[in-house]
């Protein structure tokens, strides 16, 4: 008997599970009737059974360790942020004693040059840009290697490169304030320093 | 599932390399597979399969959200190992190993099931020429019969990780098919 040359076609369909119910039945009976193509069907099946039976083989049990030891350096943000949130006392003592141990700042600073956007009723102080308190700064203010106080209003952004902002409780800035620090590595490394030495004091 | 994954790529893209830990631990098994089945060879799987995680995080950037994870990691992997098929000597195929260091382990297991040591070793034989049929299969065979199998994928799947038509997908796993039958039939 000359067998309809679909009928492998129609196995394989089968076993994609993507066949119509009338071709099913076809296939059923001609596989009924045709002891070639029952032959080619039960060996197809075997084979699938043979491939789905193999055995699950687990990869090394440190596969994730070693991925991850292998991975480009992170961001260094994310990695200030993780450990920010993972040690909140440390940083909080450690940001309170880096504020008073100010003269850190003027170190860092003594090679820069001081600058910033020149406004109206702005005073400026020992490198430190300061908006007076109940004053008005129209526009944006930029100061790049220095500080900034803000007791009145700014209507505009403030942006401080190299420099840190004060925001009296009083003092009011329409836009966003902004500070860019490339010193942020150089602070981070302090506070890790003071961080540890708090951690130190405690243990004892 | 679905949620935690794409939560765990948001953070990833910000660049929280720990989120990409926990990617790893979830497909490291199927991916692990993927390319154990590719290559029959545990150090080479090992080593390919870390290369994929590697490469998804640094290309984590150009990952369409349109397209399944799983997907996108599949069509890594597959890459990487074609490439691997590629370089290899072809006379690196003959020692495919099929249990490697687990060899012992796996003999207990089956042995501890009540499974007769013969009946264990029959099985370790087959599991054997198996993979070897596999290896026989040309590259572009073996990938969809691979794809088709470890993970249960669907056609449509298929055609969506190796970027091919669905009707291309399945010419090649009837023809994949078609060949293991030539091998292993007849067992
Ligand atoms: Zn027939």
């Amino acid at each position: 008997m000359e067998c309809p040359k679909k009928m492998v076609e129609l196995m394989h369909d089968y076993l994609d599970g993507e066949i119509r119910k009338e071709d099913e039945q076809l296939l059923r009976k001609h596989i009924h009737e045709c002891k070639k193509c029952s032959d080619h069907f039960y060996r197809l099946k075997k084979t699938v059974s043979f491939i789905e039976n193999l055995s699950h083989i687990a990869p090394s049990s440190d596969f994730t360790k070693k991925v991850m030891a292998n991975l480009p350096k992170e961001k260094r943000r994310i990695r200030w942020q993780r450990w920010f949130t993972n040690h909140p006392f440390i940083t909080a003592a450690s940001l309170f004693l880096l504020l008073i141990t100010s003269s850190l700042w003027a170190t860092w600073h003594e090679n820069e040059q001081f600058s910033f956007s020149k406004q109206e009723n702005l005073i400026v102080k020992n490198n430190t840009v300061i908006v007076p308190k109940g004053k008005v700064v129209e526009g944006d203010i930029i100061v790049r290697n220095g500080n900034i106080k803000i007791e009145g209003e700014v209507h505009g952004d403030v942006t401080v490169i190299n420099g840190k902002k004060y925001l009296a409780s009083a003092g009011e800035v329409t836009g966003e304030i902004e500070e860019v620090n490339e010193v942020f590595d150089w602070i981070w490394y302090n506070i890790k320093r003071v961080g540890q030495n708090i951690t130190e004091i405690l243990v004892k | 599932m679905e949620t935690f994954i794409k939560q765990r790529i948001k953070a990833i893209k910000k660049g929280d390399q720990n989120a990409f830990a926990d990617i790893v631990e979830f497909y490291k098994d199927k991916i692990y597979q993927l390319c154990y089945r590719m290559l029959g060879n545990r150090h080479e799987a090992e080593d390919v399969a870390q290369e994929a995680f590697i490469r998804a995080y640094v290309n984590i950037h150009t990952y369409d959200s349109t397209m399944k994870f799983s997907s996108w990691l599949y069509r890594i992997a597959t890459n990487l190992s074609i490439d691997r098929i590629r370089k290899k000597k072809p006379d690196v195929y003959l020692d495919a190993e099929v249990t490697g260091t687990d060899g012992l382990t796996m003999y207990s297991q089956l042995a501890d099931e009540g499974t007769s040591p013969e009946d264990a070793l029959e099985s370790l034989e087959l599991q054997k020429t198996v993979q070897e049929a596999i290896l026989k299969l040309p590259e572009k065979y073996r990938t969809v019969i691979v794809l088709k199998y470890i993970d249960e994928l669907s056609l449509q799947e298929i055609s969506e990780i190796l970027d091919l038509p669905i009707g291309t997908v399945k010419t090649r796993i009837h023809r994949g098919r078609e060949a293991l039958r030539k091998y292993l039939g007849d067992l």
